[in-house]
C-alpha cells in the first residue's frame, strides 16, 4: 500500500509496552507490535470458534445463528463446549482482542507522543462489555448471566433481562445514560453542523474562523464553550453514556431484585411530603 | 463553582443512592433455555422475612365425622349442616384462630344465640365459607390441590391485608388537574406511575375488558386498542408481578407477550387465576353490598374486593404452597358438573 510522503517521519521506534523491538514494526498502513499479534490471534480464533458455534448449531440463518451462556447451575465452573463452553471461550477471545486493541491504541500513542486519551476513551467500551459478560456474572455467581452471542438472541436477552425488573425505564443510572446518549448526539450534532456551516462558505468567501462559531453560539445560547471545550464535552458526555450504561446494568440483580419502579420509594419515603 | 467543592454533594447523593440498594448474593432460577434471560432474581434475605410471615398455624386435632349432623343439632346452619356437630366445631373454632383471633366468637355470633344473624359479620362468614369451598371444589385450574382457607388471606385479621376499592377520585378533577388516573406512584402498579385502577376495568366481574391488547397480525389489521388500554393492561401485570414476588419472566417471553406457545406454564395459571379473581368478586364479594355496613365500604360505596395481593401476599404460591386444606377437608365444596 503507498505510504504518503509525511508518514514515514512518524514511524518512530520504541514506546512499546511488551516486546520490545520484536514487533515494532508495520504491515502496510498497520503498526503491528505485541498487542496487534495478540488482537489477531484472539479475534481470528473467536471468530471461528462463532462460526463452529453456528455450524453444530440448527441454522445458518444470520440473524438466529446463537451462541449462547451455560447454564445457570454451572456458576463460576467451565461449561462442556456446546454447553456454553464456547460462549466461555468465545468471551476470552473477545476480552483478548478488545484489551490488545486498547493496548495497540496506547503504544501508537506513547510512539506519537501523545496523551493516552483515546485507548482510555476505548477502554470504557471495552469496560462495558467487560462489566456485561464477567464483572455482572460473577457478581451473581454464574457465567450464565451473561448475554448470548446472537443478533437476535442478544435482543432477547436485554429485552428479558430488562422485564426481570418490571421496567426498567425506573432504573436511575439507566436515566442518566440515556440522558447521556442523547446529549452526545446533541452535542455531536451541534459541533458537526457548525464545523460544516464555517468550513462551505458561499462562492467566493472565505472559510469561517473561530470567531463566527464563538460568535454564533453566544448569540444563540449566551456561552460558546469553544473549540477545545466542545472536544472536552464531547469526551465527557460519550464516556458517561457507556459508564452508565455499565452501572445501570450491574446494579440490576447484584444490587436490585425488585422492580425499578420500586427503587424510588426512598424519595417516596422522605420526610417532606405532607402526607 | 469549583469542583471541589460538589465533591461532598457527590458522595452524599452516592451513598443515599447506595443505601436504597440490595446488596449480593442474591439467588436467580434459571426458568427456561440458557441466555434468554428468563429467570426469577429473588434477595435471600428479604425472601426469608417474606416466608417468617408465611407460617401456618398448626393444624386442630382431626375429630370423627361420626354422630348426629350439625343441621340436626344447631340452628340456622346453612352451610357445613351436613358434617358432624365436632367437625363442625372444629372448623369453627379454626376460623375464629385464622380471622378473629383477638375478638372470639362473638366476633360474628350475636351473644349467646349463636344462630341468630343478627351481626354482619355472621353473614359475611357465611358468604365466604361458601367461597372458600367453591374455590377449593371449582377452581383446581388455579389452586390446584393446594387450596385455600379462611387463613390464606385473612392471616389473623378480621379484614385481610390486601384489598381493592373503586377509587371515584383516581381521574383527579377535571381540566388541567385531569390526571387520566395515573401519573403518580401507584401502588397497585409498582409504584409505577401506571394506573392506579387496574381492576375495576380486569377483575371486578366476570364481564371484563380485554386485558390482551397486543396484535396478533404483523400489520395493523384494525387493532384499536390505545396506549392508555396499553398502560391499563401494563398496570395490571405489575399488580400480578409484585403481588406473587416474581418478575414478567415468570409467564411470558418478552420477545413476544402475547403467544401461549412461548409462555410458560405459569400463565396458564395465572390466566385461571384470574377468571377465579372476578368470579369472587362478582358472586361473592360484590353480593354483599347491602350486607357490609357504610364504614365497611370504599368511597364510592362498593364492598371488599379481592385480587392476586389478597392470597398471594409476596409469593408465587401463597402461604409459601404449603396446603391447609389437607387438614380440613371439610372446606373442599363439589367439583363442578362436567
Amino acid at each position: 500500500m503507498a505510504m504518503l510522503s509525511f508518514e514515514e517521519r512518524y514511524r518512530v521506534k520504541g514506546g512499546t509496552l511488551v516486546g520490545g523491538e520484536l514487533f515494532d514494526f508495520w504491515v502496510g498502513p498497520f503498526y503491528v507490535g505485541f498487542f496487534g499479534v495478540t488482537t489477531i490471534l484472539f479475534s481470528l480464533v473467536g471468530t471461528a470458534l462463532l462460526v463452529w458455534g453456528a455450524a453444530i448449531g440448527p441454522t445458518w440463518n444470520l440473524w438466529q445463528i446463537n451462541i449462547a451462556p451455560p447454564d445457570l447451575s454451572y456458576g463460576l465452573a467451565f461449561a462442556p463446549m456446546n454447553e456454553g463452553g464456547l460462549w466461555q471461550v468465545v468471551t476470552v477471545c473477545a476480552v483478548g482482542a478488545f484489551v490488545s486493541w486498547a493496548l495497540r491504541q496506547a503504544e501508537i500513542a506513547r510512539k506519537l507522543g501523545m496523551g493516552l486519551h483515546i485507548p482510555v476513551a476505548f477502554s470504557f467500551a471495552v469496560g462495558a462489555y467487560v462489566t456485561l459478560v464477567v464483572v455482572r456474572p460473577v457478581l451473581l455467581g454464574a457465567w450464565g448471566h451473561g448475554f448470548p452471542y446472537g443478533i437476535l438472541s442478544h435482543l432477547d436477552w436485554v429485552s428479558n433481562v430488562g422485564y426481570q425488573y418490571l421496567h426498567f425505564h425506573y432504573n436511575p443510572a439507566h436515566m442518566i445514560a440515556v440522558s447521556f446518549f442523547f446529549t452526545t448526539t446533541l452535542a455531536l450534532s451541534l459541533h458537526g453542523s457548525l464545523i460544516l456551516s464555517v468550513t462551505n462558505p458561499k462562492e467566493g468567501e472565505r472559510v469561517k474562523t473561530s470567531e463566527h462559531e464563538n460568535t454564533f453560539f453566544r448569540d444563540t445560547l449566551g456561552y460558546s464553550i469553544g473549540a477545545m471545550g466542545i472536544h472536552r464535552l464531547g469526551l465527557f458526555l460519550a464516556l458517561s453514556a457507556g459508564f452508565f450504561s455499565a452501572v445501570c446494568i450491574v446494579i440490576s440483580g447484584p444490587f436490585w431484585t425488585r422492580g425499578w419502579p420500586e427503587w424510588w420509594s426512598w424519595w417516596l419515603n422522605l420526610p417532606i411530603w405532607s402526607q | 463553582m469549583k469542583l471541589r467543592s460538589c465533591i461532598p454533594i457527590l458522595v452524599l447523593a452516592l451513598t443515599a443512592s447506595l443505601t436504597a440498594c440490595e446488596r449480593p448474593p442474591v439467588e436467580v432460577d434459571q426458568l427456561n433455555y440458557r441466555g434468554l434471560g428468563l429467570e426469577t432474581v429473588k434477595n435471600p434475605r428479604r425472601l426469608e422475612d417474606k416466608l417468617e410471615a408465611s407460617q401456618i398455624p398448626a393444624a386442630l386435632p382431626p375429630v370423627p365425622a361420626v354422630g348426629p349432623k350439625a343441621s340436626e343439632i344447631y340452628q340456622n346452619v346453612q352451610v357445613l349442616g351436613d358434617l358432624s356437630a365436632g367437625e363442625f366445631n372444629r372448623i369453627m373454632i379454626a376460623m375464629t384462630q385464622w380471622v378473629s383471633p383477638a375478638q372470639g366468637c362473638t366476633y360474628c355470633h350475636a351473644g349467646e344465640n349463636l344462630a341468630s344473624d343478627d351481626l354482619y359479620t355472621k353473614v359475611v362468614a357465611r358468604r365466604m365459607l361458601q367461597m372458600t369451598r367453591a374455590i377449593n371444589g371449582e377452581w383446581t385450574s388455579h389452586v390446584a390441590g393446594t387450596g385455600v382457607t379462611c387463613y390464606t388471606c385473612h392471616r389473623g385479621q378480621a379484614v385481610p391485608a390486601h384489598y381493592w376499592f373503586e377509587d371515584p377520585d383516581a381521574d383527579g378533577v377535571r381540566m388541567v388537574g385531569y390526571t387520566a388516573g395515573q401519573n403518580a406512584p401507584a401502588p397497585q402498579a409498582g409504584l409505577a406511575s401506571l394506573p392506579s385502577d387496574p381492576f375495576t376495568r380486569f377483575i371486578a366481574a366476570r364481564a371484563h375488558d380485554s386485558i390482551r391488547v397486543q396484535g396478533t397480525t404483523a400489520l395493523p389489521t384494525g387493532n384499536g386498542t390505545s396506549i392508555k388500554d396499553t398502560e391499563h393492561t401494563y398496570a395490571l401485570m405489575m399488580h400480578l408481578s409484585t403481588s406473587l414476588g416474581v418478575n414478567c419472566g415468570y409467564c411470558h417471553n418478552s420477545r413476544s407477550f402475547g403467544p401461549w406457545e412461548a409462555s410458560s406454564p405459569q400463565r396458564v395459571t395465572a390466566w385461571h387465576g384470574l377468571g377465579m379473581v372476578r368470579d369472587v368478586n362478582e358472586e361473592y364479594m360484590t353480593s354483599l353490598t347491602d350486607v357490609f355496613p357504610a364504614h365497611r365500604k370504599g368511597p364510592a360505596g362498593d364492598v371488599f374486593k379481592v385480587n392476586c395481593a389478597t392470597c398471594h401476599q409476596g409469593l408465587p404460591k401463597p402461604l409459601n404452597g404449603v396446603s391447609m386444606v389437607k387438614d380440613y377437608p371439610n372446606l373442599v365444596g363439589a367439583a363442578p358438573a362436567r
